[in-house]
């Protein structure tokens, strides 16, 4: 074990802050280079078209400081905690409210969460954040930030499959998933997902899938060859940008996988739109 | 085809787009989401009228983020029409002529389409900066305890939509699609 490391939570604000604002103006570059890379090749006129807009409202946003989209999100935070840091000042779950508060508001940014998922009562602030705490070995915080719009976040499923269903059973999930999802999760979409674990652990898989860079690939060779495979059928169903026809439905997929139980095969596919913001500090 | 639009839309022009069609519109539209229709339902239900001139009048399913100073609007792309899917058909019926939104619709809404000779919108998803500086005023008429989701009223210029469903029953989620899909 190190020594322990103090950070200041008022730190942990402002760096939160930062990144509500950046996320939901600038792409991340992986993401900004896909984007351009789809315009090259879509086939359908009309694709092209709405990918060519898409690049003009990037370059919009970023010069005029207008949300890239007016739905900023849900802010959800994956916090990896070195263990050899201790907090000095906020409670940190209040620390990293505090700056998702004060990001949305100094950032212009559309505040979209309601207290009560039955009284839909709005909280005016985008508070509550979702956070997922992970502890690791060292002494830095490092923390995602990947605000989630929730037109993509609706279409996306948790498929509880049998182990006999396999392979070919997680494919026909994913595939189904985003053929129910054409127009409405604003394609070209990224899809994250999630693959074993249990309930839980698959949807906190494919969200963090998510975040992973497009274009990177899983480590695991049969993971990352079902990755390829599902890109090229997904952009076979032609559902196309805006959902109005095309080659390119999805700009990537990214498969997480964990150790599950003997009976079980979860499957979680998390459906992002092409506004796929995430942004990474480590402090 | 391109083609300017001037707003409100009468049912003539209206049943002259059609599904692909790409169209520029100019003039006023009424900006609402989901909790606006249900009180504007509400509000019809209680036999008090609506509190927008529906005859004609276009519907933007919208929910903006917040102006900096000096804009009339934030980012301003469009929502997923679904959710208004259960209450479009009584608007259309009353005068409602268009609808900007993304995403597929019901039956009972592409069925009030066509009866009324309306037409449903796509407006690109995602695209709220570029569509923001389309909008050239914008004004709250209604609701304002809504925040976000308070009735607007929008004067918009050169504002890109795409014909999605139009008066003969074409729904081009369904057309374009199958013309790209080479999976079963
Ligand atoms: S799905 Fe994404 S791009 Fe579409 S409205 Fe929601 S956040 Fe914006």
């Amino acid at each position: 074990m190190g020594t322990i490391r103090t950070i200041q939570t008022d730190e942990l604000v402002n760096v939160v802050k930062e990144m509500c604002i950046k996320a939901n103006h600038f792409l991340a570059p992986d993401m900004d280079r896909a984007m351009k890379d789809a315009l090259e090749s879509e086939r359908s006129p009309l694709g092209k078209q709405i990918l060519s807009q898409l690049q003009d409202n990037l370059r919009i946003a970023g010069e005029e400081m207008i949300p890239i989209c007016q739905d900023t999100g849900m802010a959800v935070l994956f916090v990896e905690i070195g263990q050899d840091v201790h907090f000095e000042g906020m409670l940190l779950e209040d620390a990293l409210n505090e700056g998702v508060r004060r990001g949305y508001a100094e950032g212009f940014l559309r505040k979209s969460v309601v207290s009560d998922p039955l009284l839909r009562v709005n909280t005016k602030d985008n508070t509550p954040a979702i956070i997922h705490y992970f502890m690791v070995a060292g002494d830095k915080v490092k923390i995602t930030f990947a605000p989630k719009g929730f037109g993509s976040e609706n279409m996306s499923r948790v498929f509880m499959l049998k182990p006999a269903e396999g392979e070919e059973g997680v494919k026909k999930a994913i595939l189904t998933a985003v053929d129910d999802a054409g127009p409405n999760a604003c394609p070209p979409m990224v899809i994250g997902v999630g693959v074993g674990g249990d309930f839980e652990k698959a949807a906190i898989m494919a969200k963090q899938a998510l975040t992973r860079e497009v274009g990177e690939r899983s480590p695991l060779p049969h993971i990352a060859k079902m990755e390829e495979e599902m890109l090229s059928k997904i952009n076979q169903l032609g559902i196309g940008p805006g959902g109005l026809g095309g080659t390119t439905t999805a700009l990537a997929v990214n498969i997480n996988t964990y150790p599950t139980h003997i009976a079980g095969l979860p499957v979680a596919i998390n459906i992002c739109c092409h506004v796929n913001r995430h942004i990474t500090e480590v402090i | 085809m391109n083609k300017s639009i001037q707003l409100p839309i009468t049912a003539e022009v209206a049943s002259k787009l059609h599904a692909g069609d790409y169209v520029y519109l100019n003039g006023v539209m009424y900006v609402a989401r989901d909790a606006a229709h249900k009180r504007m339902i509400e509000s019809l239900e209680r036999e008090e009228g609506l509190p927008i001139d529906i005859e004609n009048a276009t519907i933007y399913y919208m929910g903006p983020s917040p102006a900096r100073e000096g804009k009339p609007i934030g980012s301003a792309g469009p929502t997923t029409a679904s959710r208004m899917d259960k209450y479009a058909p009584t608007l259309l019926d009353l005068g409602q002529k268009a609808m900007i939104g993304k995403g597929k619709r019901t039956k009972e809404v592409l069925d009030a389409i066509v009866r009324n000779k309306a037409v449903y919108f796509a407006a690109i998803g995602g695209a709220g900066a570029l569509l923001s500086k389309c909008i050239k005023e914008s004004e709250v008429v209604c609701y304002d305890d809504l925040g976000a989701e308070a009735i607007r009223k929008l004067r918009v210029e050169d504002f890109p939509v795409i014909v999605v469903a139009d008066c003969e029953g074409n729904n081009l989620y369904e057309t374009a699609v199958k013309e790209f899909r080479t999976i079963s």
